[in-house]
């Protein structure tokens, strides 16, 4: 095949997509350079991107023909984010109800191997902090190293934080980046202006990159702090990959039993609202305070 | 933790019967241990149900008061349970009844006898879907994905209610009842102003009071009813009857499609199982009944007998008429319950303006709710928005604190109904702008002219019970 031919093969397919009619055959002497007729789309198009197929509420998409009650169908979906009513191509799936999938998996991934932007970090004023984790691959591989801090980081902690604080607001990347830049900011507004309402202040917040929820511990163990309340990223799955948690643990000390922690999870667009989740937050922290406990004990 | 249950107290007042029920509501928490609690009324039984009165009335335009709250004193105490036990209801009044001159003082000397949350209730639109939802009308919808139209047809009224997929998608009301003609002792004794208007319509000249009454002499109204009702269920071309059968100040559009008619109300009985005397109950229900199960137009559909029938509406208004609020909201120093607070809504695009303009357009309409005396308690209803940002809230949190200041000025408690669910991280900013009382909830849907009724907190005060009502007697109802 040479290059007439093939640039015959190129516009004949780009053709076809765009509705010209097609050449039976292929040859050579078949190339013509493509131009906009009537009833084609501008050949500038061509650069034009695609709709973001990821922008569509799974909830309100329905994609069965002919079915027997489709409003019905609709209805129910909306209590769901599962993948149903998405008709079939054979025995397969639709080309875009696939594309979504791998597209959402994509999404989920990438969450969990990117990173919290240092601009986010410092547009909120956080205070940076990190693991003894020294990448994303330690991360994930060394658990263990997400929970504590080496003897640089545990010098921040102190100064920051001073002794025995009240109340330590944690942010951290945890297993998505995506969770933490979509919530974390509006949801740590409302909890301090919740707090606030209720007379307590809080220390500058701090941010840890590679974390586990276990950091509160050493933070707690550092600085004897009352409740630390930590907003991380959940593990991400196919209904959304921004999805935070809130760990609130009253007096964290290195080695406290997991039933001791409280957590809110859930916390983005779809599920909980980041302000009011906030609001929830702040609430929690002013009744563990009061009833000095938190996790199973708080019941 | 143990579910919480709630008593609650229907009392329906209509056209020709007098009834009461009594239902607990059971509350649960429906999230995860592991997320924010929401809260939701998993279960409703009805525990008692009264006899049903004839509604004592002193002349065809007076309700007996005294002879109403004899009956629901009596029922009461039939009942076995102290009225102080009772913490959520509805009492309403129905049909023809709430033109009755009366109404408002019988709501108002019941409203203070049936206990403390027990409020006063009425209007057409209420009443068909308390009505259709007692009668399950509703639930069948849901179940089977359908558009149900469900029909309440009493002594005095037919209230519709269209349900698609379980959503309430329309409500109407119309003047066909089986109480319009009273017949004692074989001769016509009353006709309503409905079949005297039906009769000029029509140029009818043999129904009259004295007339002795004959099946046959009913037949050319009652073709005529059924034919408004074939014309609302939109099987039949619309022409002047259903204009004509229309209660006067509703409206109601015949639906395109739907799947199965329901039916409640005494007339419903009367459908599947008539009494063999045609005027057993002293009017013409018996016959009507007859005549919709013989209609051919109507039968095209399937015809559903209610799980309740003529105790739909009091069922309803019983079990139904109680919501709960969202379950993270902001109360402080609020003395509940709060009763009647008519409802201020802001319009979407006032909600989205900056705060200073907010809190103009919110005082402007304040001085809509103030009259000679000066201002009056009201609650501000909102739509919110779907997971706003905090700079969102705190926009809407300084507006709203500022505008509400004549609200406050006058001693009243700031009051907020949102519809999306932001209540909690609202009321916390608010609190921060305005000290002492303060409530915020979500979860409520009102609209302008609604009243709201708030009940003490419940679920670890989680939760709110919320009665939304629509006072809408016919000669304040606006155009």
């Amino acid at each position: 095949m040479d290059e007439k031919e093939l640039r015959a093969l190129i516009e004949r397919t780009i053709a076809e997509l765009y509705g010209q009619a097609p050449t039976p055959a292929v040859k050579g002497s078949d190339y013509h350079p493509l131009e906009a007729q009537g009833n084609t789309r501008p050949a500038a198009d061509l650069n034009a991107a695609l709709g973001d197929i990821t922008q569509t509420d799974i909830r309100g998409q329905y994609l069965v023909e002919n079915p027997k009650n489709g409003p019905a169908f609709l209805a129910l979906k909306k209590k769901t984010p599962a993948r149903i009513g998405l008709g079939r191509s054979g025995a397969r799936y639709k080309t875009e109800t696939m594309l979504r999938f791998r597209a959402d998996h994509a999404a989920a991934q990438d969450s969990v191997f990117s990173l919290v932007g240092e601009d986010f970090v410092a547009k909120n004023g956080f205070v940076p902090l990190q693991t003894l984790c020294k990448d994303k691959d330690e991360y994930l591989t060394r658990p263990d190293k997400g929970r504590r801090f080496d003897e640089e980081n545990q010098a921040l902690i102190r100064k920051t934080l001073g002794h025995a604080p009240r109340v330590v607001l944690v942010v951290g990347d945890g297993l998505s980046s995506a969770a933490i830049e979509a919530n974390a900011e509006d949801c740590i507004q409302a909890i301090q202006a919740g707090l606030k309402s209720y007379g307590i202040d809080t220390p500058p917040i701090l941010f840890v990159k590679f974390c586990r929820v276990g950091a509160s511990d050493h933070i707690g163990e550092l600085t004897g702090a009352e409740v630390v309340c930590m907003l991380v990223g959940e593990r991400p799955g196919l209904v959304t990959a921004e999805s935070m948690s809130a760990y609130l643990t009253y007096a964290p000390r290195i080695g406290i039993p997991e039933s001791r922690r409280t957590v809110i999870s859930n916390i983005h667009r779809q599920g909980t609202p980041a302000v009011e989740a906030g609001a929830h937050i702040a609430e929690l922290i002013k009744t563990m305070l009061e009833r000095k406990a938190s996790g199973i004990d708080l019941r | 933790m143990a579910p919480e249950q709630l008593l609650s107290v229907g009392i329906d007042i209509g056209t020709s019967t007098t009834q009461l029920v009594i239902s607990r509501l059971t509350l649960e928490n429906r999230a995860s241990p592991f997320s924010v609690p929401r809260i939701a009324i998993a279960q409703r039984e009805v525990l008692y149900r009264s006899a049903i009165h004839f509604t004592p009335l002193l002349s065809h335009t007076v309700i007996d008061a005294a002879g109403v709250r004899n009956i629901v004193e009596e029922e009461y105490r039939a009942s076995g349970f102290d009225k102080s036990a009772i913490s959520t209801g509805a009492v309403i009044i129905t049909g023809e009844t709430a033109r009755k001159e009366n109404a408002r003082e019988v709501l108002a000397a019941l409203s203070e006898y049936a206990g403390d949350f027990v409020v006063a209730t009425a209007g057409p639109d209420l009443e068909s879907i308390l009505a259709a939802r007692g009668a399950g009308a509703e639930a069948l919808s849901e179940r089977e994905g359908s558009a149900v139209l469900h029909l309440d047809i009493g002594g005095g009224t037919s209230n519709l209610a269209l349900f698609r997929a379980g959503e309430i998608a329309a409500t109407g009301c119309f003047d066909v009842g089986g109480r319009l003609i009273k017949v004692e002792g074989g001769r016509i004794t009353y006709l309503s102003p409905k079949v005297l208007e039906w009769k000029e319509y029509r140029g009818e000249r043999t129904l009259e009071v004295g007339a002795e009454a004959q099946p046959t002499l009913f037949s050319p109204l009652l073709t005529d009813m059924v034919a408004a009702l074939e014309q609302a269920a939109g099987l039949a071309p619309s022409d002047g009857l259903l204009d004509l059968f229309r209660t006067a100040g509703t409206a109601w559009t015949p639906p395109e499609r739907v799947d199965a008619l329901s039916f409640s109300g005494g007339v419903a009985d009367c459908i599947w199982s008539p009494p063999s005397d045609p005027f057993a109950y002293g009017d013409m229900g018996v016959l009507l009944g007859q005549a919709i199960a013989a209609s051919p137009v109507l039968n095209r559909l399937p015809l559903v007998r209610g799980a309740e029938t003529i105790r739909a509406t009091v069922v309803g208004a019983g079990s139904y008429s109680t919501q709960v609020s969202g379950s993270t909201i902001f109360h402080r120093s609020i003395p509940f319950p709060l009763k009647n607070l008519p409802i201020l809504k802001l319009t979407v695009a006032e909600e989205a303006l900056p705060p200073g303009a907010l809190a103009r357009a919110v005082e402007g309409k304040l001085r809509w709710f103030s009259d000679q005396e000066g201002m009056v308690p009201l609650a501000l209803g909102l739509r919110g928005e779907e997971s706003p940002s905090y700079e969102r809230v705190r926009a809407l949190a300084e507006g709203l604190s500022a505008g509400l200041a004549p609200l406050r000025e006058a001693g009243f408690a700031p009051v907020v109904a949102v519809e999306r669910d932001m209540a909690k991280v609202l009321g916390q900013a608010l609190s921060l702008r305005l000290p002492g009382p303060l409530l915020c909830l979500d979860g409520v849907s009102v609209k302008s002219g609604d009243y709201i009724d708030i009940g003490a907190p419940v679920h670890q005060g989680a939760v709110l019970p919320v009665v939304i009502k629509t006072l809408a007697f016919e000669q304040e109802r606006s155009i």
